[in-house]
């Protein structure tokens, strides 16, 4: 009976496709390849039209001289080769130290945003009661991500955490706690100093970090629901205690998100930083769009660099479950 | 009888764990709030100030008995704002904007995130390399060929050809950025393509086989079919392209600078307060600021608020993790 009823769908099945084939003289599979272009095309159109076409005048802008027409019919390129590098580099006035400074605050921040992320959503994904509320706050940062309005938040946590600064220091009472008698204190103890000054660091930028860390919370807690529950239930037959869990099952499981979160987490620094203000200013106040060109390239180019490494870095780690 | 109980060590054995267990669940509970309410303080903290110098007056400011909540709360300050932000017809302008923007940016990249998730076709994995291209390499490299190419806009010398040999001038119209949304090249449509494509992979190839043996074509299948299977993903995208080029001052200052949004108009705030209404008192200036960001995030919390629940449900249950 099954046998029959198999052939017969199987019959059906041809009856389609000859149909198919009879109606638009293209096969299934060349159908759904022309199909796929349709659906792409947008993308398409524009991935080349403003993509890849301004990436390859961006490369051409960055070593040559940009003129602009005074009288707005155009502007003229003439080949200057290395000249905006160079200038970029060793004579423009603060590309050099943003740069560095951009890339060194990147380095630093990046693990403490994973792991405050990862910490975060695993607090945040027990069921205890207000998780909902709780939640809505800690993505209030993803949707307050403007710099205008971040600016703005910034100060106003410096005047919260000043208190009020507006009475005078002789009348103020001083709080009698400073960061620098705890800091004393452990290297007393024989703390390694780089460590403990990245820990001070830490804790003066968790501003900064908190704001930073929604989206990377988001897709941390989308991975930990995604976990098959089958996973926690043999880990606990087996006895395992809930710190072994994290290592054994928990960790490994979200591990390839880590690298997603990293090339995020990486991204984003990137569009925050003041090279791209710099850059910008370059480009739309002095008028020097060969230069802009040079300083946004030598940005992506050290970015991209940040990027391979890291992901070469944690993909060796990095389990996959499938 | 209670004698016995007592004196049985199971009963006993019971006890401890029981007593245990307790121990471990309130000491969870208050290690997770502790966390919570100082993470939360964090991101509060701000906005807490923020609207709590929108009602303070100026004299209540250099009160230093007042702290955070205002004795006679005014609306002298938001009135202030709300005339220098020029609020309700920017606000309804941003919005018609960012709406229009938002839809298109959704529909498409769903077109596109089903093109890669469902058809083969040559070059496909090229292509969607191209995709995570468009992701790692931010728009911010192109932006100085971005800026000519439609300052000076043609397409293969077309428009050229119907404007009496001359490009046109794109900039400080819409044209440019609802051009690239179109073309799946707006705010971090790549992120939006990836998420959509995800979430497609992730649905049972079933429900199209059936909608195609019963005659549907491809384009049906889409928005018959797959579209209304895909709420969750596109919530999440909707609201993230809502909020985001809500928030967006890159795009909008670089193409449309004079363009009536409220991100672009916040920043001037400041200024125009001390050179137009003569207001140095940089306290009293903090706070009609602290009320222009009010009004600014306003409308981006309430809608939130409103999709929060969808919104977390729908990243439980899209693929935004693969």
């Amino acid at each position: 009976m099954k046998n029959k009823k198999e052939k017969i769908n199987k019959k059906t099945l041809e009856n389609e496709e000859e149909i198919v084939v009879k109606k638009s003289k293209l096969s299934l599979r060349q159908k759904k390849m022309v199909l796929g272009y349709v659906f792409i095309l947008p993308w398409l159109i524009g991935f080349l039209l403003f993509f890849v076409r301004n990436l390859a005048s961006a490369f051409i802008y960055s070593f040559s001289r940009v003129t602009i027409d005074p009288a707005g019919q155009g502007y003229s390129l003439t080949f200057a080769g290395l000249e905006n590098y160079i200038f970029a580099v060793a004579s423009h006035a603060s590309f050099n130290r943003t740069l560095a400074q951009s890339v060194g605050n990147m380095l630093l921040d990046v693990p403490l945003i994973i792991f405050f992320s990862l910490f975060t959503a695993i607090v945040l994904n027990g069921k205890f009661k207000g998780r909902t509320i709780m939640r809505a706050i800690f993505f209030l940062p993803v949707i307050l991500l403007s710099p205008a309005i971040v600016s703005a938040l910034e100060s106003a946590m410096n005047m919260l955490v000043e208190g009020v600064s507006t009475i005078p220091p002789e009348v103020r009472k001083d709080s009698g706690f400073s960061i620098y008698y705890l800091f004393v204190i452990f290297t007393d103890f024989g703390f390694p100093l780089v460590f403990l000054e990245y820990i001070v660091d830490a804790v003066n930028r968790v501003y900064d970090i908190v704001r930073s860390s929604g989206v990377q919370i988001l897709i941390f807690l989308a991975a930990l629901q995604s976990i098959p529950g089958v996973l926690y239930e043999a880990a606990k037959i087996e006895g395992a205690t809930a710190y072994e869990t994290f290592w054994k099952v928990t960790l490994p499981m979200v591990s390839p998100l880590i690298l997603t979160n990293v090339v995020y987490t990486i991204i984003d620094s990137f569009v925050l930083s003041e090279v791209v203000e710099i850059a910008k200013n370059t480009a739309f106040t002095n008028m020097r769009f060969g230069l802009s060109s040079a300083m946004s390239i030598i940005n992506t180019l050290i970015i991209c660099l940040i990027l391979v490494f890291a992901s070469w870095i944690i993909s060796k780690k990095t389990f996959y479950y499938n | 009888m209670k004698l016995a109980k007592l004196i049985n060590p199971e009963y006993y054995a019971r006890e401890k764990y029981r007593f245990k267990t307790k121990c471990k669940d309130t000491l969870i509970f208050v290690l997770r709030w502790i966390f919570l309410i100082c993470i939360a303080y964090v991101i509060l903290g701000p906005i807490i100030t923020v609207v709590s110098n929108s009602f303070m007056s100026i004299k209540e400011v250099y009160n230093p008995l007042i702290y955070l909540i205002p004795m006679n709360p005014t609306l002298d300050n938001i009135k202030i704002a709300v005339e220098k932000l020029n609020y309700l017809p920017v606000i309804y302008k941003t919005f018609s904007f960012v709406l229009l923007l938002m839809i298109i940016q959704t529909l498409i990249c769903s077109l596109v995130g089903y093109g890669f998730a469902r058809f083969d076709f040559p070059f496909k994995k090229i292509l969607f390399g191209g995709v995570i291209l468009t992701i790692i390499v931010p728009i911010h490299t192109i932006m100085v060929p971005l800026y000519t190419q439609f300052r000076y806009f043609d397409i293969f010398g077309i428009i050229s050809l119907f404007n009496g040999g001359q490009p046109i001038n794109l900039l400080n119209t819409k044209a440019p950025i609802i051009l690239m949304t179109i073309t799946g090249m707006g705010l971090r449509s790549g992120l939006y393509i990836y998420i959509f494509r995800q979430f497609f992979r992730g649905l049972p190839k079933e429900i199209e086989e059936a909608a195609l043996i019963d005659g549907a074509g491809a384009i049906k299948i889409f928005f018959r079919i797959m579209l209304p299977n895909a709420v969750p993903a596109i919530v999440i995208v909707a609201l993230f392209s809502l909020v985001w080029q809500y928030n967006d001052t890159f795009m909008t200052s670089l193409f449309m600078s004079n363009a009536e949004m409220i991100s672009l108009r916040l920043p001037n705030v400041a200024g125009s307060l001390a050179q137009i209404e003569r207001i140095t008192d940089p306290r009293h200036v903090e706070l009609i600021t602290n009320s222009a960001v009010l009004l600014t995030i306003l409308p981006v919390i309430v809608i939130y608020l409103i999709l929060q629940r969808f919104f977390m449900e729908g990243v439980e249950r899209s693929g935004i993790v693969g």
